[in-house]
Parts: structure tokens; sequence; C-alpha cells
């Protein structure tokens, strides 16, 4: 199943959601949310995979983890992820991300995430049951 | 933002008066429309600043102020480590020392209208802009440190600029008590292929047509003309600033309970000055300021090449360079002593005022340069700090126009291309690398930069010396 995401209006930057059934489609979905600030997702080719584990005191904490670890590792391989598989135990993640080298004519960058930030930052689970990961994040 | 919520001091002055844990007042310096127009959003964090440990004097926000992260874009508060005053990286932000210089080349729009094409061609190509862009300059563990300590003083050693761009850049090109040992192998490594490069968003570089004067002798001091064209360069510390930014912010905010701090909002992350944490933020912060300097010491080289190979006859020299995010130690007058306080300035610029010691000696006479960015459509500013300014805001004033909406409204009201090609029917030639990206930054999404301005000179935080309008922008 595709995981599902939005963004959300901030003044100056973008906010970023996960939504899904479980928390780690949230955490999935928040991730391609965070691609889609840079570039159509749906763009990028799952042609190489790089792992990666976070931890946290807190889920809200560990989300905004993992996107900053999403961002080292686009910046410093000069990659774009469009996939994402996540697993959590108890307040750790480990994760596996596909994608490929940025190409600039093809992808189109439209601006660069600095980092992901503490506002608007939430980790919930709602009442139907669906989880919630979302963030601002600034670029 | 509800202005019953603020007592009016004057015109151009607003206070929120302390209440709950709020240590100082809130004071903002705008107009009444500009206040309107701001979100709750700044008055929460100027309220929320105002409760941290060891604040002095006000939580401030200027005219430009809006929603930011723990601080408002726009804020500039004030502490007394002798008192048990913070720290933040929430109050510096992720693009530690982002900031403006503007370089004057001896030419006029004559000059410069043969070959306009050709010089953005060739700026767009040789200064590297945009999301995966990589500069030339690769440096070692070894020489990463050194640029770290040295900032643009390591650079134009290296051959990038001439030694005396170096007394009109803030600190003069190197701020002191930089420690590279605090910076993590995370932000090095993210720098590693940075150096030299522009990045995006709401970076940019712009060759500009002075076309007013307002200062005639302030002007003068800064050989400034009607016609002259100039160029700005806006861009910060790069990855090497965002990563020490996210890996601050993290440790501060889980450290804060530990130091007794309630944070409001976890983006106030913070840790007192006299802390291991504290200190370690600032060799580090510090860092990151001498990166974004030497970044923009290389960029101006670069620059300086394309000029060469275009117009040989231009004759770049730095006019002033200004940061905006950071945390510096002044010393301000305090209830009639002179008190060492560590300032930040998140969004904000700095605007020393006539006589300051700190600035050029050759400025001394009007106050130093404050630079303001405008958009790729409207105007930019150029202005000077007041000796006012020293008391009202620590010598602070705004730093750009701020936005009106948010990137995803922008991108829905306006595409890339047709702001090109407006922009360009208007004779200022974009180059970008993205369109989207263009519609994030299209003039309608900020506010009235002219407005912004007006609002500082009638607050005296700053006054008009000349107005910039854009010929070529390159975005990243």
């Amino acid at each position: 199943m595709t995981p599902n995401w939005e963004h959300f209006p901030h003044e100056a930057d973008m906010g970023v959601r996960g939504i899904g059934p479980t928390k780690e489609a949230a955490f999935e979905g928040a991730a391609l949310a965070l691609t889609a600030v840079i570039t159509d997702p749906a763009e990028v080719l799952p042609t190489q995979q790089v792992t990666m584990a976070c931890q946290a005191p807190d889920d809200e904490l560990l989300l905004v983890d993992w996107l900053n670890a999403l961002v080292y590792e686009m910046a410093t391989r000069k990659m774009l992820f469009g996939r994402f598989e996540v697993h959590f135990n108890d307040h750790s993640l480990h994760a596996t991300a596909w994608g490929e080298p940025l190409e600039v004519t093809r992808h189109r960058p439209a601006v660069e995430v600095k980092g992901a930030t503490y506002t608007d930052l939430l980790v919930k689970q709602g009442e139907k049951g669906y989880w919630i990961a979302q963030c601002v994040v600034d670029v | 933002m509800d202005l019953s919520l603020l007592k009016q001091q004057s015109r151009f002055e607003w206070h929120i008066p302390p209440f709950g844990k709020m240590r100082v007042p809130g004071v903002i310096y705008a107009n009444e429309m500009l206040i309107r127009g701001m979100d709750m959003k700044v008055y929460e964090q100027v309220t929320n600043v105002a409760t941290l440990p060891g604040i002095v004097r006000a939580s401030y926000a200027m005219p430009d102020a809006h929603w930011g992260y723990g601080f408002p874009i726009g804020g500039v508060a004030a502490f007394d480590p002798d008192v048990g005053g913070v720290v933040s990286a929430g109050g510096v932000g992720f693009d530690i020392s982002c900031g403006v210089r503007l370089l004057r080349t001896g030419l006029t729009v004559a000059d410069l209208q043969p070959v306009k094409e050709e010089l953005a061609e060739i700026l767009f190509h040789r200064i590297p802009a945009g999301v995966g862009s990589t500069g030339k300059l690769h440096l070692d563990r070894s020489e990463m440190d050194a640029m770290l300590a040295g900032g643009a003083r390591w650079a134009v050693a290296k051959g990038y600029g001439v030694p005396i761009d170096l007394e009109f850049i803030e600190e003069q090109g190197c701020m002191a008590g930089a420690k590279p040992e605090c910076v993590s192998d995370h932000a090095k490594t993210r720098q590693q292929d940075e150096m030299g490069t522009l990045g995006s968003g709401n970076h940019y570089l712009e060759v500009q047509q002075v076309v007013n004067v307002f200062a005639t002798e302030a002007a003068s001091v800064f050989d400034l003309h009607e016609g002259d064209i100039v160029v700005s360069i806006h861009c910060g510390s790069r990855g090497l600033g965002h990563q020490i930014g996210t890996e601050f912010l993290r440790t501060m905010a889980i450290s804060a309970a530990g130091h007794k701090i309630e944070l409001r909002d976890r983006e106030l992350a913070c840790a007192p000055i006299n802390s291991e944490v504290g200190q370690e933020y600032l060799g580090a912060m510090r860092a990151g300021i001498n990166c974004a300097l030497a970044n923009r010491q290389i960029i101006t080289h670069l620059v300086r090449q394309a000029f060469a190979d275009t117009l040989p006859q231009a004759s770049l020299s730095l006019l002033y360079d200004v940061s905006h995010n950071t945390c510096k130690v002044e010393e301000h007058a305090l209830d009639r002593n002179l008190a060492r306080l560590f300032v930040h300035r998140k969004g904000a610029t700095r605007a020393f005022g006539p006589g300051h010691p700190d600035i050029p000696p050759s400025f001394r006479t009007v106050g130093q340069p404050v630079l303001i960015g405008g958009t790729m459509g409207t105007a930019s500013y150029v202005l000077a700090g007041t000796r006012e300014s020293m008391s009202l805001a620590f010598g602070s004033a705004c730093h750009g126009a701020g936005r009106s909406m948010s990137r995803h409204q922008a991108t829905r009201q306006w595409h890339g291309r047709e702001v090109v090609r407006e922009l360009a029917a208007r004779g200022i030639l974009i180059r970008s690398p993205s369109f989207r990206g263009v519609a994030e930054e299209a003039p309608g999404a900020y506010k009235d930069v002219s407005e912004v301005v007006e609002a500082a000179e009638r607050a005296k935080l700053a006054r008009k010396v000349a107005r910039l309008e854009p010929l070529i922008c390159v975005k990243g």
C-alpha cells in the first residue's frame, strides 16, 4: 500500500504530514512528503538503497530524527529517495530508503531542506485508528 | 495580530506588558498595518522568548516579523550570563549567519546593458546554486578546521579576495571564539562539497542598480551614487550551519529540563550560557559564522571572475557584509552601566550607529551599512545604523521583506515560467534551475519591503540611504 502524505502551510517554509493505518506508515508518508518538498516522489527511481537507524526519547523527537537522517543522507550522497520501509522497536527506528542520484535536469529540485523542526510537531493516533506524523521543515 | 493586545507607545512602537511568566515586556517596531498583517504566532513567540532566563530589557520584534521557530523571524533578544542567561540554538536558527553582502562595481547601466544577457548566463553557470550543486573547493578535515577557525580571513589567505575586503565584514571577517572541535563530523561531511555555493530557497545573487539616494552624505561615505551597478549576495553557512542547528536544537531541547528551563516551545531550545552545552554551542555556532563568511567570500571571488570575463573595466569592491542569524557577545548600556550581553538576532540585522568602535573607521561618521534584501521583482535597500537603535533594540534592524504567504500558497497562485516572463518584460533577468522554486519566491509572496523599511526608519532603528532595483537575479 502506498503511504499517504500531504503538505500543510507554514508562512516561510513547508509542513510535511504522513497519514497511515500504522505508525510505520505515517512515518513513511512523512518521508514521502519530505521528498515532495524537493521533487515529485513518483519521479524518483528506487535503484539504490540506504539503511538508517535512529533512537530518541519519544515518538515526536524520533520523527524529527528520522526526517533529519534523510536530509543528511540526501545532502551527503546527493540522492533523492522515493520509497521507504520503517520498523519500530520501542523508541528506536530502523529503516530502508530507496532512491537514486539527483539529476537536476530530470528531477528539477525546487528547494533544499535545511532540517526538520519541532514546529507543529505531532505523532498521534486519531479516533478512527489512523496515525498522523507531521512537522514543519525549514527550506 | 489583534491590536487590542498591544499598548501603543508611538506610531511605530508597540508594547506587550509582561504577563504570566514573561520576565520582560515584548516590544514590536512596526506601523499599524504591518502589525495587523502579522500572524498571532508572532505575538505568541515574542511573549515566549520573554520568559527565557536572563533576558534583559525586552523581547523585540522588527517590522518584518513573521512566524519563525521558537523566536519570531525578525526577533531580537539579549541575555546576561551573570544572571543565568541562556543561549538558544532556536534563537539563531538553521542557517547560521545567513547574510547579505553588497559589492560596488564602478559600472553604470549603460555599461551593463550590451552584455546583460551574457553576464546573467555566466553568473548562472559559474556560481553553483540550487539543490545538489557543488563547489569546486573540496576541503579535507584539516583545511575544514582552518576554514571554521579563520572564516573570510582564511578564504583571503587562500586567494579568494583581497585583504581590504576583511575590513568591511562584521568581525573583520573572522568570528573569534570559533571551536571547530565542537562541530560534528556529520556537519563537516555535509559541508565538504558545498564551499562557494549559493544554496536555494530565498538565497540569491542579484545585479542591481542604485535608483534612489535618500541620504546624500551617508551615500557618499558608502561611495554609492544613483545609476551605480552593484551586486548583492544573500546566502549563509550551507549544510554545515544547518547540521549544527539540527544537532544542537535536539541536544538543548533534551537537556533543558536538567537545567530547570521550562520550554514553552521546543524550538526555543536553549541552555545556560555558562553550561557545558551552552559553551559547546557557542563554539560551534561561531564556527558556523566563519563558514558563512568564508562562503560569501569565495562567491565574491567567483563573481569578480565572471565580471572580469564580461566587463573587464569593472572593479568590484566590498561595501559591507552583514549577518542575520547569530548570537554575538556585545557591550550595551544597561542601567547606566556597560553590560556584556549575548545578543540573538534571528532574521534581524545588526545596525550599529555612528561612533561605534566595531564598525569600519571610514563609516563611523554615519553608522554601519544595513543591507535589506527585497524580492526579485521589487527592491532592496541600503540603510545606516542609528545611535537611537542602540537603546531601542541593542543596535538591530529588520533584514528583509518577510513572507506574506506560504510557499504552498505561492505555487498555487503563480507559475514559475510566467513569473520569469513577466519580470523579463520589465528588464529583470531571472536564472534558476527550478520554476517551482521561482514561484515560491514570487514577489507577491512577500510583504512590501518599502513599507518595512519605512517603518524601520520611522521607528529610528536605521535610516534609508539608497534603494536598489534588480536587473539580474540568480536563484537556487
